[in-house]
């Protein structure tokens, strides 16, 4: 008798074995850690900016100490969380699983990938305890390259290395898929989750780049006087928006498409039918890619970029509701009719569809000229890619932290503690979020913390919104960390759903598979057998 | 030997270009200079492609790859272009 081998996480047990892994699945515990805790420090920052705002007078924070909270939080929770966070933590742990492979295609790299994502966060903890910056997450010149009092420089940095992580993450990501598939498994016998991840790693690999280079021109105006971006000296404000938006709006597609992924397989097993429209839901993930690199030009609207460019990028704009209202027709379509249980995963994934509507529709909205000129720089835009970001992406996160928890730790966790944060959170969150929409549209300006008194009404419910929205994300320490103690043992399989990922035991051995499987079916080949269930 | 030779063809080819790059930011003014520039930085890219990074040995899925970059870079001098060329126009 052969006995199963032991689990990844029983494979070795010191710090050492932790640290110089190059097994993927210890590799994204190691990136859930991280990003967990980059997580609360940007959350930290988000309650201080809320808390600030309870008062039209700001008495909480001074002008610059506010714009250095909203700048830490939006470059952390950007860069160090909402980027790699799906990705990172769960492309990472089931890529190889669900196409059957023992490993990434370059283990050593993963793991460099990860140690410069550490180095990243470092420079900005480092900043952190230096006075922080001011400029925004989004470094506008020639506020940050010759008027701004903060580190931009080591920002940059910070940002400049985390994207190398980036880099080599979607390489590692488009190599493994092409050349690890198991036997049988064709592009059409591919998991949607796995589609996504190559449609963000193209993303990645072909955006991150032009970031780097901006940010380097940013530090050598900012360091030697160079002309790029200042007016002054014959440079052009206009081109670093150019640049900057030709990564950061794809970065929306990185933050949103394996969120896009995770939904797929959530809706499929939650239904216990096969995905309707399979091939149109992959290709719609890569023609958002595509398209969305066409759209940057989008958030220049009233920057004085010229008239005929804002009307061509408004036109390929709308286009990118093409794909996604495809996806969200084909997610309903799959559900009409299904075996539905009202689990977490399932209500995390309801809760992406319903945010990720009104984020994509306010987008529309954005992108038709005449009202992006009315609401343009006031909260409507905050509220709007929240909705997109925030709340579809972590939606989709925690959908599939619940979903995939059993299979990364063979623990089950109390579902009804996971059904009423999913539940608090989408609460929550429309709190902290509508009552900003309109804050917008009355003209509400972002960005400032001293505002008009009639706007307190809003305010105070959107931080009364934001309290419960923090609770309900620090619900899930109390009840996983418990069940990682105290948690029932999980099958392989508890939730009945297809994909390889549930054939190996929860949680999986080391090098995943005994022997390599042989794929024969389409994916989504519901209904499973039911018996093994929870 | 062959290789050295064709790599010293190859970089004495790219100076050529760069000389010539050089004579037409001179000789040429307004917009045909600028798209003069840009055609025969698109040669050089070319060339580096081909050439130095080995693209004329590749699979067929590899060069789809490169093109898409060079593509995808394309899009993003044109758009920009399409701002640059016609602002102020309106």
């Amino acid at each position: 008798m052969t006995a199963n081998p032991p689990s990844y996480l029983n494979a070795g047990h010191t710090i050492r074995s932790w640290l110089l892994t190059t097994d993927h699945k210890r590799i994204a515990v190691l990136y859930l850690v991280s990003v967990t805790f980059f997580f609360l420090v940007g959350g930290a920052a988000a309650g201080l900016v809320r808390a600030d705002l309870l008062t039209p007078e700001g008495d909480l924070l001074t002008n610059e100490g506010y714009n250095r909270a909203f700048t830490l939080h939006g470059v952390i929770m950007v860069w160090f969380f909402l980027i790699p966070s799906i990705p990172n933590v769960f492309g990472n742990f089931l890529i190889p699983l669900m196409i059957g492979a023992r490993d990434l295609a370059f283990p050593r790299l993963n793991l460099l990938s990860w140690y410069i994502y550490i180095l990243g966060g470092l420079f900005t903890l480092i900043v952190l305890l230096v006075g922080g910056v001011d400029t925004g997450w989004t470094f506008y010149t020639p506020l940050s390259s010759m008027f701004s009092n903060g580190n931009v420089v080591l920002v940059a940095a910070a940002v400049f290395i985390v994207g190398f992580s980036s880099i080599l993450t979607g390489l590692n990501f488009i190599v493994t898929i092409h050349r690890l598939r198991a036997p049988g498994m064709g592009w059409g016998r591919m998991p949607l989750f796995v589609w996504s991840h190559y449609a963000t790693s193209i993303i990645l690999v072909l955006a991150t780049p032009v970031l780097s280079i901006t940010l380097v021109l940013i530090a050598a105006e900012r360091l030697f006087g160079l002309g790029i971006f200042d007016p002054s000296l014959g440079g052009d404000p206009l081109l670093f928006q150019h640049l900057f938006w030709f990564y950061s709006h794809p970065a929306v597609y990185i933050m949103v498409l394996p969120a896009l992924g995770v939904i797929s397989e959530l809706v499929a097993a939650a239904a216990r039918k096969p995905v309707f429209g399979y091939s149109f839901v992959a290709g719609s993930s890569i023609a958002i890619a595509i398209i969305g690199f066409f759209v940057w030009g989008h958030h220049m609207f009233v920057s004085g970029q010229s008239m005929y460019a804002s009307a061509v990028f408004s036109f390929l704009s709308l286009a990118v509701a093409v794909p996604s209202g495809i996806k969200v027709y084909n997610w309903t379509a799959t559900l009409y009719k299904g075996n539905i249980l009202l689990d977490p995963p399932f209500l995390f994934a309801m809760s992406f569809i319903g945010l990720f509507v009104v984020g994509g529709l306010t987008g529309l909205a954005l992108a038709m000229l005449s009202i992006d000129v009315h609401v343009h720089d006031t909260y409507f835009v905050v509220a709007h890619f929240h909705y997109i970001m925030v709340g579809g992406t972590i939606s989709a996160y925690f959908g599939a932290l619940h979903f995939w928890w059993p299979k990364m730790f063979g623990r089950m966790y109390p579902l009804t503690w996971g059904r009423i944060t999913a539940a608090t959170i989408f609460f929550g969150f429309n709190l902290t979020f509508f009552p900003q929409f309109i804050l917008g549209f009355l003209g509400m300006p972002r960005r400032y913390h001293v505002y008009a008194p009639e706007f307190q009404t809003l305010h105070v419910l959107s931080s009364a919104g934001s309290t419960l929205l923090g609770l309900a994300y620090l619900l899930p320490f109390v009840y996983l960390g418990y069940s990682l103690v105290a948690g029932k043992r999980a099958s392989a399989n508890p939730w009945g759903a297809t994909g390889l990922e549930w054939t190996v035991p929860s949680p999986p051995p080391k090098h995943n598979f005994v022997e390599i499987p042989t794929v024969t079916g389409r994916p989504y080949d519901y209904p499973v057998d039911k018996e093994d269930r929870r | 030997m062959r290789q050295y030779l064709q790599t010293s063809v190859i970089w004495l080819l790219l100076a050529l270009l760069l000389g010539l790059t050089v004579l037409a930011s001179h000789v040429l003014t307004g917009p045909v200079s600028l798209f003069a520039g840009l055609f025969i930085a698109a040669m050089k890219a070319g060339l580096v492609l081909w050439f130095f990074m080995g693209m004329r040995h590749e699979t067929p899925m590899i060069r789809l790859f490169g093109t898409g970059a060079l593509f995808w870079l394309a899009a993003l001098l044109l758009l920009s272009f399409i701002d640059y060329l016609s602002r102020g126009a309106v």
